[in-house]
């Protein structure tokens, strides 16, 4: 992809960006504004929102329709963007707190209206922005500031969350594999329903710090050492999957009919 | 003749992560003295691209050179 094209993308008037050196947060961006670009899609007819994290600062640096909005809200504003405005392509852009924890109600219900609305999950494992408190994703017995002595509540898996929750296109990769961070976003958008892409990433000043991984080199050998390709996960056993991430296209539900297309027809009841 | 390969680095963006540096299969960044990033063995270079796509800060350029 030549540069020129992904930096009409930018607000380059805003750059550098605020994030940390290193973090994997600009490596996700920079994957989305790849698959945006790839697409062909006109960033007047294309919306971002986000809520409030580190991961939600990055509508802030993107030159199309974007939204900042409030913590764990990204969805509703999403949802109300798209059925107002269905031939817009909508992104919702979270962190893992900002998506699992205080918008994990408007995250399921999300998932199960299946509305045209392409999730990416930005999965620190952290709430970064705050100071590296624990968030429903820190593994156990990971330190994080509100767990000292490691992590005791067991993680939700997104993805799995999204699949049960009734999601009909959910994918997995980590920044140690841009190229197909951009493929499964490309897919996403493309995706005519509810789609999750979740990015494992790392927050090295507030997680990784504290839990042997504290250069940004070192969360990207960490990922890409423990990465399963779906193919081969589904010949494994859960022990041997066990502190690995299995990337790829882990769910496809072709046939559910997308809301807005849904919600047409109710107004075409409502008004006979 | 095998292909060469120009990578431009806007030093203004780059923060100095090292993960181009760390990943770069044919060892051809370093760190200048300012702590960015730099094409120490551009000739090297095999335009494989994976320096610009894991950038985070987009401060990275790969094309191919006449
Ligand atoms: C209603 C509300 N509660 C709490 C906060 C404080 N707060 C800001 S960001 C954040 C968590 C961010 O974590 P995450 O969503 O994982 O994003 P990250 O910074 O890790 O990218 C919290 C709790 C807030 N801004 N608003
Ligand atoms: S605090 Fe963590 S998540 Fe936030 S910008 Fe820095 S590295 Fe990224
Ligand atoms: S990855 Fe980007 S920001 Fe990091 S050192 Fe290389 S050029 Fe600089
Ligand atoms: S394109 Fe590939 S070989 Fe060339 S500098 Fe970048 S990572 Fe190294
Ligand atoms: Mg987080």
């Amino acid at each position: 992809m030549p540069r020129e094209d992904v930096m009409k993308w930018l607000r380059q008037q805003f750059m550098p960006h605020i994030w940390c050196p290193g973090c994997g947060h600009g490596i996700i961006m920079h994957a989305m504004l790849r698959a945006l670009t790839s697409l062909g899609k006109d960033p007047s007819k294309t919306v971002i929102s986000s809520g409030i994290g580190c991961s939600s600062r990055m509508p802030g640096y993107i030159d199309s329709c974007t939204l900042h909005t409030a913590h764990g809200r990204s969805l509703a504003f999403a949802t109300g963007v798209k059925l107002c405005n269905p031939e817009l392509t909508v992104i919702d852009v979270m962190g893992d707190g900002d998506c699992s924890a205080i918008g994990g109600n408007h995250f399921i219900h999300a998932c199960r209206r299946n509305i045209g609305v392409c999730a990416i999950v930005m999965n620190n494992n952290i709430y970064g922005m705050t100071g590296g408190q624990a968030s429903p994703t820190t593994p156990i017995d990971a330190i994080a500031t509100t767990a000292p002595y490691g992590a005791v509540d067991p993680p939700f898996d997104i993805c799995r969350l999204a699949i049960g929750a009734g999601a009909t296109f959910v994918a997995r990769a980590t920044i140690a594999q841009p190229q197909m961070c951009e493929t499964l976003i490309k897919k996403g958008i493309q995706h005519d329903g509810f789609s999750v892409i979740e990015i494992m990433t790392h927050c090295h000043t507030q997680f990784g710090r504290k839990n042997k991984r504290s250069r940004p080199l070192d969360n990207f050998s960490y990922f890409k050492d423990r990465s399963v390709l779906k193919a081969k996960a589904d010949g494994m056993t859960q022990d041997e999957l066990s502190g690995k991430y299995v990337i790829g296209e882990l769910h496809l539900d072709s046939g559910a009919e997308e809301y807005t297309k849904k919600y047409d027809k109710v107004i075409e009841r409502a008004g006979r | 003749m095998a292909k060469r390969f120009s990578v431009k680095i806007s030093k203004s963006w780059c923060k100095g992560c090292g993960l181009c540096i760390g990943i770069c299969p044919k060892k051809v960044l370093e760190l200048d003295g300012q702590v960015k990033c730099e094409p120490v063995r551009p000739e090297d270079c095999i335009g494989c691209r994976q320096c610009e796509n894991v950038c985070p800060d987009f401060a990275i350029t790969v094309k191919e050179s006449e």
